[in-house]
């Protein structure tokens, strides 16, 4: 099956070979990595998505924990979660496909951020599924280069949590 | 005042309690050896290979618990390493290695002698750190001693370019260290610790099967008193002997690929295995599939990523096993009455096992049993020394026959398996205890690895006492090779080079040998009577199998005896799957 982890980790220089150096050396598998800052420029948080059966995914969660540059580990699979993946592609566009290319950005809400007469270039942002339509959709106009981010992930605040918080907040005005 | 970089790393060292350093300097490290010179309260031990250096260093913290500090140059100096690095991450030996680097400046320009000892090293140790700047010098080297004896040990590796150790800066030594990553547990879950006692009062057919960890954690005695009121019998593992006397009562031996026939049947039948800081190796399960059918499992272990990865626990305990087993052996006592120790039959079944198939050997009246050697070792060094070995047939056979009563008095290479370690890590235990009789149990083959070494001990006058148990082959190879692959010995056969009591003489130490039966007693009393460095040579029957051996992809309960066929030459050009009645289906 497969997990979406989020792995926050002292942003130091090696920390993400580290990541990645025990991923090929335990033999697991990484589908997407991505990595990025925080609000606290001391730490980073990583997005990894991979395969595993239960077993593997404990020993991956595991495994992440011991790392000494490793703050916290959470398998988002466990929980209700948004997903996102941006992904920027540039199709070849004939006079004749530029309006094909133009409707399908926009029946997915995707951005043309680069035009050239022979070229757009759309932005598109959304969960793997969308993606890979709009993929499946624009490969008949011909790609001429496709990059995509690799998913990012993020827990959906629980609801007791929000209104615990709301209930607080009252407190706080009624005060 | 203001402190160079050597001096503030000498500095820490000193405060961390380091007595002894294994070193070898070159270029960008002589300005640490400078300070060197001068310094009174740190021994520098100029090992000849930084590898031996490394397995000094391994063999000082197994004999000690303390971290083994190894301080070479960049690029060789550092490379050099690696292997007593892996060997040391893989049997959880507290190592601090401070590697010299080129100057910060060159870093990445393939100057002389570099080497990315920090991206080398990064997947085999616990940490590795460059240190960049002099301000941050004694901060890493505190988290180094910090991380590497802290949770489960390890290796630690500190990286000290050049202009690092040269600069100056004030010198503050932190006296805490706190990382926020890094926070080993070391209390186990309280409700857990009762499951695992209400388990073990309930248990008809239970094992105690102890590992390293329990000698990390200190927890001999804790162990030890666990069995006790329980009268639960106790199996090792290969890292774990000495944690549990080898002469007591409840006493198995070694289970696994060579352990006893009754240690690894009572495994295989019991109804609860109570695992305390061993990781269910393949060398210890055999074929997983069909490991202790029956067992509720009891995990104890300080390395959360130990449980459940090779065998899954019914009750994991993640925590220090002194502190654990002290919890559980107070509720033992409190709440066990009288279902404490109710396994009269299992006792009796195991002492029947016992019977069925004794650790044995037949010794002739000249050609020179291996096993008797070990027999003869433990009985002129009455169970008394430290002994290390090296990685084969005969540290086997020094595991089966030695009986380790004291823990930390045997040192040798689990993990990795590493041909060439037991000779520095002798060393380095006796430069731990120099009262104490160190013996190296060795191998043809092995030795010679690190060899270079016995310069050290002629040197530094040390009275390590080498046993070369010399059948003339790689013999656990060989004996692979006979068992699994017809008996053809490719590249196995070492010969008769070197002339190993030449050898010694050439270092300055003394060399003995032995060829005959007769004269393996007088040997051993005028080697360990010498004072110095001693080799003896043992010239053993060539083709002595290790024995009990459970075939690797096996089940633990289907041990093998004896050659396959005795009548043939031998069992040469016999498979072992071709022959029934050497091996046992229990």
């Amino acid at each position: 099956m497969q997990h979406i982890i989020s792995v926050l980790v002292e942003n130091k220089f090696g920390v993400l070979s580290r990541v990645s150096g025990l991923f090929s050396g335990r033999g697991f598998n990484i589908e997407s990595l991505s990595v990025g800052p925080t609000l606290d420029p001391t730490v980073s948080m990583m997005t990894i998505v991979t395969q595993g059966d239960d077993r593997i995914i404990e020993q991956i969660t595991k495994q992440l924990n011991k790392l000494v540059d490793v703050i916290k580990v959470v398998d988002l699979t466990e929980k209700e979660y948004v997903e996102r993946e941006t992904a920027l592609i540039k199709i070849n566009t004939r006079t004749e496909d530029r309006a094909e290319a133009l409707r399908v950005a926009d029946i997915f809400r995707a951005k043309i951020v680069d035009s050239t007469p022979n070229t757009y270039t759309i932005e598109i942002t959304g969960d793997v599924k969308k993606i890979d339509a709009v993929i499946n959709l624009l490969r008949p106009l011909g790609i001429k280069e496709l990059i995509r981010t690799g998913r990012i992930a993020i827990a959906r605040e629980e609801i007791k949590a929000v209104a615990a918080r709301e209930e607080k907040e009252r407190k706080v005005v009624s005060k | 005042m203001k402190l160079s970089g050597s001096q503030i790393l000498i500095e820490c060292l000193k405060r961390e309690g380091v007595k002894v350093v294994f070193a070898y300097p070159g270029g960008v490290n002589l300005p640490i050896f400078d300070v060197l010179y001068d310094e009174k309260d740190l021994q520098v031990v100029l090992c000849r290979h930084e590898q031996g250096g490394t397995h000094m260093a391994e063999g000082y913290a197994r004999a000690t618990g303390k971290p083994g500090v190894v301080l070479v140059t960049s690029g060789p100096g550092a490379t050099n390493t690696v292997t007593g690095i892996v060997d040391a991450y893989m049997d959880s030996t507290p190592l601090v290695v401070l590697t010299g680097q080129v100057p910060t400046k060159l870093i990445g320009n393939d100057a002389f002698q570099e080497a990315d000892v920090v991206g080398i090293t990064r997947p085999c140790t616990k940490y590795n750190i460059l240190v960049k700047d002099v301000n941050d010098l004694a901060q890493a080297i505190k988290e180094a001693f910090y991380i590497a004896t802290s949770g489960r040990p390890g290796p630690v590796l500190v990286d000290l370019p050049k202009d690092v150790v040269l600069a100056k800066t004030e010198f503050k030594y932190p006296d805490k260290v706190y990382i926020r990553s890094y926070s080993p547990v070391y209390k186990g879950n309280k409700w857990q610790i009762k499951q695992a006692a209400q388990e073990i009062l309930k248990a008809k057919k239970p094992v105690i099967y102890a590992g390293g960890g329990v000698l990390s954690s200190d927890a001999h005695q804790e162990l030890r008193e666990l069995s006790e009121i329980t009268q639960i019998p106790v199996t090792l593992t290969l890292m774990g002997l000495g944690a549990f006397p080898g002469t007591h009562p409840l006493f198995l031996g070694m289970l696994g690929m060579h352990g006893t026939y009754w240690a690894n049947m009572s495994i295989h039948n019991s109804d609860l295995i109570v695992a305390v800081g061993s990781r269910f190796d393949d060398r210890v399960t055999g074929r997983v599939a069909d490991f202790a059918p029956d067992a509720r499992i009891i995990h104890i272990d300080i390395d959360p990523t130990s449980i459940h990865k090779n065998m899954s626990a019914h009750v994991p305990i993640v925590g220090d096993a002194k502190l654990v087993l002290r919890e559980l052996n107070q509720i033992l006592r409190t709440s066990g009455n009288g279902n404490l120790g109710q396994h009269k039959s299992w006792l009796t079944q195991i002492e029947e096992w016992k019977k069925e198939h004794p650790l044995a050997y037949e010794q002739g009246e000249k050609i020179i049993k291996p096993q008797y050697v070990i027999d003869k070792i433990y009985e002129a060094t009455r169970g008394n020394a430290i002994i290390t070995t090296d990685v084969g047939q005969h540290q086997m056979w020094s595991a089966q026959f030695y009986k380790f009563d004291r823990p930390r008095t045997f040192i040798n290479s689990g993990g990795l398996g590493t041909m060439g370690y037991g000779f520095p890590a002798a060393i380095g235990a006796q430069f731990a205890h120099p009262n104490e009789l160190v013996v190296c149990i060795a191998g043809d083959g092995g030795i010679v690895m690190n060899i270079q070494e016995l310069a050290t001990a002629v040197q530094y006058k040390l009275p390590v006492k080498i046993a070369i148990i010399n059948n003339k082959y790689l013999g656990m190879v060989r004996q692979w090779q006979q068992l699994f692959f017809d008996g053809r010995y490719s590249s196995s056969y070492m010969g008769d080079s070197p002339d190993f009591v030449k050898l010694a003489e050439a270092f300055g130490a003394t060399g003995l040998r032995a060829t005959e039966v007769g004269e393996v007693e007088t040997v051993l009393q005028e080697g360990l009577d010498a004072t110095g460095p001693v080799i003896m040579d043992f010239q053993v029957d060539q083709e002595e199998n290790c024995y009990p051996m459970i075939p690797a992809g096996a089940a633990i309960n289907e041990m093998v005896f004896s050659d396959p066929d005795k009548s043939s030459k031998k069992g040469k050009g016999q498979k072992l799957e071709e022959r029934a009645d050497g091996v046992l289906t229990a």
